[in-house]
């Protein structure tokens, strides 16, 4: 049995009177990709910015619940927060790139943790890059403004600048959506590789894109996680009738 | 559907007509001031203080009046945006998750922003009674500092406003903390708003007259201190054309000239050196 890198207790969350996450229990594991399924507005996302906390930023929300990341409950932490955040990696739905160069974005985050000067950031400047499929793109012209590049090399550029920070952690909230078929393969393809190293925790309604890449499937329906299980089991076995019917196609 | 062809000419027209009385509005001005004070321009007014007779129609200028306002306007917008830039930054990081609070504070900036300058002036003068200061370009910064400081919170809120929200959560979850966002993400990302912001306030500040008519006095030498009383080119303006003699009237209208091309100058200087930051940095 893998290891369990995120372990989600009876979390509830409410924004004012709404009560967007429903009791909700997942098991993460290491090294794996969990592909979080469900239809719009079911509170995917938000648990995912549950996750890193960025759920903070939004006033009125309130939280119960655990969340146990390497058995240390996130939610309750003494730590600082930016360093529980670093340890995770976030892709959003569009990129969103800094307004700085290619170069300095990939650097960003190293600088935040103290690594300064272009001779030391270089190497590991490239070797992100590389890692995100981006570095033949952009060798030539890394101090041009990342807001030149094509979306879809945005996004790469923004899994680069994700893994600099060095997290343990990729949360990815439909980071295909706004993307072309083929950057959106690119991406796909990277995760593949990736998860040997990190563990990957992508929120999508494409079942097709469940289908390839997950490993272990959470879907989620208004709130409420449904059914959790390995994507053989979850695509060929599916234990809920809700599920079923979402599998058939017959509701979004 | 004729009158749908007809609709759209009727707003065509409706929109010719405003564009072009405020062009030619605004031309009108321009160019009274440029007709009237051109002929009475001279190296003179620029480069010499006002001398004896000046009020009388001889030689002088307005020296006192140009060094005066540069100074009072640099102090305010400075001071101005001390407060302003910090307090906008807030606005839209620190505080986005509390829309109540951001939407109150930007009404009362609205309501400050529509307060005539003349009030500002007033309580700027209670204010140096209360503290004892005398008329100064210090109690002047002050008070103009005050009085544009609404433009320039409003003119880049409203920028910081419309950077989408992914791009401040993008930031925070590579483990920045929110003041990092705020230098080193919102600033770079609104820098052209941030200089629209300032500059605006700075047209506001070195233009008005009635903020400092109470509070910097009036006085033909060049201020060396804050301390002590100071010239501004919209009272210089303002007095000469109070005079009974033309030849001094005329001397406002090329005050005025001068006081809209230092204001033509700095804009362009400004915008200059901002897109060369700008397109280096970005």
């Amino acid at each position: 049995m893998e290891d369990t890198k995120i372990s989600i207790q009876n979390l509830n969350l409410w924004f004012g009177k709404l009560k967007i996450l429903n009791e909700i229990n997942i098991e993460i594991p290491e090294n794996k990709v969990t592909v979080i399924l469900g239809p719009s507005g079911c509170g995917k996302t938000t648990l995912m910015r549950t996750m890193n906390r960025l759920v903070d930023l939004q006033g009125e929300a309130r939280i119960s619940g655990k969340i146990m990341l390497d058995g240390e409950d996130i939610l309750n932490t003494k730590r600082d927060i930016t360093l529980v955040r670093q340890k995770m990696g976030l892709l959003s739905q569009r990129p969103t790139t800094l307004p700085m160069s290619i170069f300095n974005n990939v650097a960003y985050g190293l600088r935040l943790k103290g690594i300064r000067g272009r001779k030391k950031l270089w190497p590991h400047v490239e070797k992100h890059l590389i890692e995100a499929n981006l570095w033949d793109e952009v060798k030539d012209r890394l101090h041009d403004p990342a807001s030149r590049l094509s979306i879809g090399q945005q996004q790469r550029l923004c899994l680069a600048r994700g893994l600099a920070v060095n997290p343990e952690i990729i949360l990815a909230d439909e980071p295909t959506s706004a993307l072309d078929p083929i950057s959106a393969a690119v991406i796909e393809n990277q995760f593949y590789k990736l998860k040997e190293n990190y563990t990957i925790v992508l929120v999508t309604h494409i079942m097709r894109q469940a289908r390839r890449i997950a490993d272990n499937v959470v879907f989620m329906y208004l709130g409420d996680v449904i059914e959790q299980a390995p994507v053989d089991e979850f695509f060929n076995n599916p234990q809920h009738k809700m599920t079923r019917e979402y599998l058939r196609g017959a509701f979004y | 559907m004729w009158w749908r062809k007809l609709e759209e000419k009727i707003v065509y027209l409706l929109m010719v007509i405003s564009v072009a009385s405020l062009v030619i509005l605004l031309l009108a001005v321009l160019i009274s001031i440029f007709v009237k004070g051109t002929p009475y321009l001279s190296w003179e007014m620029v480069s010499q203080t006002p001398k004896g007779g000046y009020y009388f129609g001889r030689e002088g200028g307005v020296l006192n009046a140009i060094v005066g306002s540069l100074y009072l306007s640099f102090g305010a917008v400075f001071l101005s945006l001390i407060f302003s830039l910090p307090l906008s930054l807030a606005m839209n990081i620190h505080l986005r998750a509390r829309p109540k609070i951001v939407n109150r504070i930007r009404f009362v900036l609205d309501i400050l922003w529509g307060i005539p300058s003349i009030v500002y002036g007033a309580f700027g003068f209670t204010i140096m009674i209360y503290l004892g200061i005398k008329a100064s370009l210090l109690a002047g910064i002050i008070t103009v500092g005050l009085f544009i400081m609404p433009i320039m919170v409003r003119g880049m809120d409203e920028v910081m406003k419309n950077v989408p929200v992914s791009l401040i959560e993008s930031a925070i979850s590579l483990g920045s903390t929110r003041m990092e966002v705020a230098f080193k993400v919102m600033v770079r990302q609104t820098i052209p708003g941030i200089v629209t912001a300032i500059l605006l306030a700075f047209g506001r500040g070195i233009g008005d007259v009635a903020s400092v008519l109470f509070t910097t006095g009036y006085t033909d030498n060049v201020p060396t201190s804050i301390t002590q009383q100071t010239a501004t080119l919209p009272l210089a303006v303002f007095f000469q054309l109070g005079s009974p003699i033309p030849e001094v009237q005329n001397r406002a209208y090329a005050s005025a000239l001068i006081l809209t091309v230092i204001i033509l100058i700095i804009s362009i200087a400004v915008r200059f050196l901002s897109n060369k930051y700008y397109s280096n940095r970005h």
